[in-house]
């Protein structure tokens, strides 16, 4: 019993001087203050010819480091669209929004498998990001102000430009939002789906009853059960869940837009050099589309390339790659193991897929879309 | 002299059991707070490295989203407070709504679970053991998918007697509208309290001196029926006008809607609570000595008296200790609304967290809103509780 008091009492002195320690935790954060002078000071140096160009502010290039030491990619991705993001019966991933994963994987490893799929909800996927669990969330996200300022990350690029619809029964006659007056309409929790739910209904003076679920699949299960009149969700998504209805032929999408929702990948705050891969994979998989560098020809196309465009891009001329903190040949890896813009999006939402989502905006800039990416050089 | 004897025996405080004992617990606690402090600090220089600071600022925003059910008006230009004031009462009706189901279901089947009658025994003990086996969440799903949702579509409605609706939107129910002398029936309802209240207290005056038991809580609410029952007889205009439901364009209107959700809920949890109740009166009442229904036999008594005056005042000792623990059950397991879609105030509180990203700020108040209700239930069990308990002498 003595011993066990002693002990006690000692682990009393020694915890009181922890207390103590901590007590002069406030002082680093004054620290991180000099840091950032420090930063304005170097600024000055960064003029002498001899010095690196770009001066790394805290946090920069942490990303990649702890990437490439664990050895690969952990990347959020939904686990319930079909298309997007989806699981198959033997746990293997597919979507368009996991093969980005794969291209930025690609990007850095030359290895599109080095990836750990981690599925998350709508509603655990912010946190997710901000806590660390993943490098990057590929899920199909809406951009918005709100998202891009309060959730300490940021909203990389548009991957997919979608808009809100509405899916009813066939037999239903019901043909515009209008004709919902009174309804039960379907939505998932967390989602812009449901603020801009809100918001059109409002604004066309339509009373409506929201039933509002988990996840996609309740939405949808509950919906095919007749629970509501009609389901709302980004169209791609609806789409895309239709395939798995027991009668897809017997519902319909509702022509009326709802919303803009321009779907794309998000990374933490604070790490600049992983916000530029996570970019610049985006331009890489969209230029292949541009140039027609495709995973069949692209070993031809380095081969004979005369375009510097094209050269830069596949790492036969410049340090493109090294300036991002790459290899050289990171867009020749992602366009050759994952393939190029439209090949990607062939392959999961294509018109050889159930899913046969229309190109629409996420079209080339040539072809009348908003797809464009800044030149390589 | 014995002063500088005692003085010579003290011993060395390290060595001194006493302080020991004290340092030890000063010991502890700080530890305590000095793990307390870690993780706290931890936390916040976590959410400082992304920009996060903590504050409830945003509570006062407007919310932008629509709720399914609300007990007040709420639509998307009311603030998260709000929202989450409205999931906060729709926890505190399933609650209520549970807790008094779950108790009268629990009671019945723990009598039952004992009746002589072998069918009845049976019966119950079959309920009981295949409920009280099953888990929650499974029990409330089949509730939901495999009862309420497979009622009929609107346009084919089931129509009960008593103008009850049945459909997979809801159950629509006969419901009294308030009219213009509603006011004065309210008082005239306050004053039928007020004089269920006086009877109350005078029977149990009466009981105390002359040592009978009369029915005190049959006569208290027979006073209040009839003084309520006497205010609608007596009003030129009824204080309520009923209201049926029907089928209108997509939905029901008219009357009172039930949501499936709501409905699913509130069984589930009703029927799974009274299963663990029936279990515990059971133990309640078989823990009263049989000596003590034989002598009550031999006074006289008949069977329901002897339940009444005999076996139930001092089954309750044994009832309700564990009884309070399966209300916070109750309480509790009403979060898993969100399997179902029902906005209780953990499903509203995901919502929001979910359009703001205040993790953190949500999840305490969630859990702090709780354990509010839990302490405050277990508080007023314990008082009736300590009212109920023997008296030692």
């Amino acid at each position: 019993m003595r011993k066990i008091i002693s002990i006690l009492s000692l682990v009393a002195i020694a915890s009181l001087l922890l207390v103590a320690c901590g007590g002069a935790a406030p002082a680093p954060s004054g620290e991180t203050v000099t840091v950032k002078e420090t930063v304005v000071v170097t600024v000055e140096v960064t003029s002498a010819p001899a010095a690196p160009p770009v001066v790394a502010p805290a946090g920069y290039g942490v990303t990649l480091e702890t990437v490439k030491t664990r050895g690969n990619l952990i990347c959020g991705v939904n686990s319930q669209v079909p298309g997007f993001g989806y699981v198959a019966a033997d746990g293997s991933f597919s979507g368009f929004d996991v093969d980005y994963c794969r291209a930025v994987a690609a990007a850095i490893f030359g290895d599109p498998a080095k990836v750990e799929f981690r599925a998350v909800t709508a509603t655990e996927r912010f946190t997710a990001l901000q806590s660390g669990e993943i490098d990057i969330l590929s899920r199909n996200t809406t951009w918005s102000l709100a998202r891009d300022t309060e959730l300490g990350g940021n909203f990389v690029h548009t991957t997919f430009y979608d808009g809100q619809g509405m899916m009813v029964p066939s037999d239903s006659g019901i043909s515009t939002l209008q004709d919902l007056e009174g309804g039960t309409i379907c939505v998932q929790t967390g989602t812009t789906t449901e603020l801009n739910l809100a918001d059109v209904m409002a604004s066309l003076g339509v009373s409506y009853t929201p039933a509002v679920f988990e996840d996609a699949d309740s939405t949808m299960g509950a919906y095919s059960e007749g629970r509501c009149d009609a389901v709302t969700t980004d169209k791609s998504g609806l789409i895309s869940r239709r395939t798995v209805l027991a009668d897809p032929s017997a519902h319909v999408i509702l022509d009326a837009t709802m919303s803009k929702e321009p779907l794309g990948p998000m990374v933490r705050h604070g790490d600049d050099q992983w916000f530029d891969i996570a970019q610049w994979t985006i331009f890489a998989l969209i230029d292949g589309e541009e140039f027609d560098i495709t995973s069949a020809n692209v070993d031809d196309v380095k081969a004979s390339a005369l375009a510097p465009e094209v050269r830069r891009l596949l790492g036969l001329e410049g340090d493109m790659g090294l300036k991002l903190g790459l290899s050289n040949d990171w867009a020749y890896n992602i366009i050759k193991l994952v393939g190029n813009y439209e090949e990607v999006y062939n392959r999961n939402l294509g018109p050889d897929t159930p899913a046969d989502v229309a190109r629409g905006y996420t079209s080339l800039y040539t072809d009348g879309g908003l797809l464009y990416a800044p030149p390589v050089r | 002299m014995q002063r500088d004897e005692r003085q010579k025996t003290t011993i060395p405080f390290w060595r001194d059991e006493r302080i020991l004992n004290i340092l030890g617990q000063v010991a502890f606690v700080l530890a305590i707070l000095f793990v307390g402090s870690l993780i706290y600090r931890n936390m916040q220089a976590g959410l400082a490295k992304q920009g996060i600071t903590l504050s409830f600022v945003f509570f006062n925003g407007v919310s932008g989203f629509d709720l399914a059910e609300s007990l007040f008006a709420y639509d998307r230009n009311s603030t998260y407070q709000q929202a989450f004031l409205a999931g906060l009462l729709n926890t505190l009706s399933v609650s209520i709504i549970g807790v008094l189901f779950a108790t009268v279901l629990g009671v019945i089947l723990g009598v039952a679970r004992l009746s002589t009658n072998f069918i009845i025994n049976r019966l119950a003990a079959f309920y009981l053991e295949l409920i009280r086996n099953l888990a929650l969440l499974v029990f409330l799903i089949f509730w939901y998918l495999g009862v309420f949702l497979k009622l009929p579509r609107v346009k084919d409605a089931i129509i009960w007697p008593g103008d009850i609706i049945l459909t997979n939107r809801g159950m629509g129910i006969p419901w009294g509208i308030p009219t213009a002398s509603f006011p004065t029936f309210s008082l005239i309802l306050y004053l039928g309290i007020f004089l269920a209240l006086i009877v109350f207290f005078s029977l149990r005056v009466y009981s105390q001196r002359t040592g009978r038991a009369p029915l005190t809580l049959l006569w208290t609410v027979l006073t209040f029926i009839f003084i309520a029952f006497a205010g609608w007889i007596v009003l030129p205009e009824k204080p309520l006008m009923l209201d049926l439901p029907l089928v209108k364009g997509l939905n029901l209107s008219g009357g009172k809607i039930l949501s499936p959700e709501f409905l699913a809920l509130t069984s589930g949890l009703v029927l799974y609570t009274a299963a663990f109740i029936g279990e515990v009166v059971r133990a309640g009442i078989q823990s009263v000595p049989h000596g003590q229904v034989e002598a009550a036999r031999a006074l006289g008594l008949n069977g329901f008296q002897t339940l009444r005056l005999i076996v139930m005042p001092q089954a309750l000792r044994v009832i309700i200790p564990p009884l309070t623990s399966q209300y916070l059950n109750l309480i509790k397991n009403s979060s898993l609304a969100i399997a179902v879609g029902f906005p209780d105030v953990f499903y509203v509180s995901n919502t929001i967290l979910n359009q703001t990203g205040r993790a953190v700020e949500m999840i305490a108040l969630v859990m702090a809103t709780y354990l509010t209700f839990s302490l405050i239930t277990s508080v007023l069990m314990n008082w009736y509780n300590q009212r109920i308990k023997l008296v030692e002498r």
